[in-house]
């Protein structure tokens, strides 16, 4: 089981070594804004985030080839997060699997629930730009494990920054179509939503990021919460 | 001491250069037998398939030299896998030097594959490079390939069923999890595995 978190960049070394000191299993970091504005993340902090991590990491935005790929794991991520590129071209899932191999190909996967279904949403990052309905949900992650997805990071959009918990029924719903390790992220707002995340939902880890960042939830009393209520975590 | 890491090919090299630099010890990425040869430690690192990394490391004639080094290495996940006589993944021969095959993981009843986080190990005998260490510590794994627990194997690991996490035969070593990914714990694997002579 692990947790992450993402957060706007600021310092963040510091950041990363406080997550890391907290006792985080994972830490995923964002550049939201690069896939709107049609960048790539700027990479020179990935190395120095690297120096000083000893968990896994996670590089999230603007990641369109296989070039950009190589240039983070390379400077010492663990694995790279696509989301909009992957919907404009899935095969560049096929690209990055065959040369990092799956265990290194996150696709993150924004999705919106309602009356007929849940829906993939692209360009999350600026409201603006944001497309919905492309996809059926589960369709989509049924595709990209195919082509090689090594990890489903599921961010149900209905519960975002609200936190009330994670969606639980979209969760569950996502969870019997996926094979390879899925994430819950959106609605983490106490101890009580990992616990229920992961018991009825059955997800491989829990990303959070406000609850983290504010610190109204200590990641360490979190753990000790979730191994009390039976719950397998590294201590 | 010159710490040798040999170059298989994968992308993600810095994390564990730099964990190494986090105890102190500086290491070269190589595919030179001459310097593998004179190396004081050596790593086997490796992300990806099998099959590739083979190739890789028959293109530089290392599937030769690297059976009869007598320094201590360590093979870290893929790398651990290409001590064993074959692999699954690819269908391909490796190393050889630890007499059993490499499989898949086979998952099971709300299992997913890859295996990827943390889980605990536990000794099963002997094994120095987890000396120091609580039984049941917890290392991080990312893998779709394992071996089932034989002679060689000095620590052990669950997912549905039990598989090799640490293996060793005289101066060999793997360890299926990801030392320079493991926080504390993973730190002393590395500096156990450097105070080996």
């Amino acid at each position: 089981m692990q947790f992450r978190d993402h957060r706007v960049m600021g310092d963040i070394v510091p950041l990363a070594a406080r997550y890391r000191d907290e006792g985080a299993d994972e830490l995923v970091f964002y550049d939201i804004t690069a896939s709107p504005d049609g960048r790539t993340v700027s990479r020179d902090w990935v190395g120095r985030v690297a120096e000083v991590l000893d968990i896994p990491f996670c590089v999230a935005g603007g990641i369109r080839s296989v070039a950009d790929a190589e240039a983070v794991l390379g400077a010492g991520a663990e694995k790279v997060s696509i989301n909009t590129p992957a919907l404009e071209d899935p095969e560049l899932v096929d690209r990055l699997a065959r040369r990092f191999g799956a265990q290194c190909v996150v696709v993150g996967v924004d999705s919106q629930g309602g009356a007929e279904g849940f829906f993939v949403a692209s360009h999350t990052g600026d409201p603006r730009r944001t497309r919905y309905g492309l996809r059926g949900t589960l369709d989509w992650i049924r595709e990209v494990q195919d082509r090689g997805a090594g990890e489903i990071v599921l961010n149900c959009m209905n519960h975002d920054g609200v936190r009330t918990g994670y969606d639980l029924e979209h969760l569950s719903a996502v969870r019997a179509v996926c094979r390879v390790p899925l994430i819950a992220s959106g609605g983490a707002g106490a101890p009580e939503h990992f616990i229920d995340v992961f018991r009825q939902s059955r997800v491989d880890g829990a990303l959070a990021a406000s609850v983290f960042h504010s610190g109204s939830i200590r990641i360490g009393d979190l753990k000790a919460r979730l191994l009390e209520a039976g719950v397998a975590v590294r201590p | 001491m010159s710490i040798a890491i040999i170059d298989s090919g994968g992308a993600n090299i810095a994390s564990l250069r730099f964990a190494l630099q986090r105890l102190g010890a500086e290491s070269g990425l190589t595919r030179d037998p001459q310097v593998l040869g004179t190396a004081s430690h050596v790593l086997l690192p490796g992300v990806g398939a099998a099959a590739d990394a083979m190739v890789r490391l028959r293109e530089a004639g290392l599937d030769a030299v690297i059976p009869r080094l007598t320094q201590p290495l360590l093979g870290i996940c893929l790398g651990m896998q290409l001590l064993f006589a074959d692999s699954a993944e690819g269908d391909v021969a490796c190393l050889g030097i630890i007499d059993d095959r490499v499989k898949p993981l086979t998952g099971g009843a709300g299992l997913s594959i890859p295996h990827m986080g943390w889980n605990q190990v536990r000794r099963n005998g002997d094994c120095p490079l987890l000396a120091g260490l609580d039984d049941a510590e917890y290392f991080y794994f990312v893998h779709s390939y394992a071996a089932d627990p034989g002679p060689a194997t000095s620590a052990t690991s669950e997912h549905g069923v039990a598989f090799s996490a640490v293996v060793g035969r005289d101066n060999f070593y793997g360890t299926q999890f990801h030392p320079e990914r493991s926080g504390a714990a993973g730190a002393t694997v590395l500096r156990n595995f450097l105070e080996l002579s």
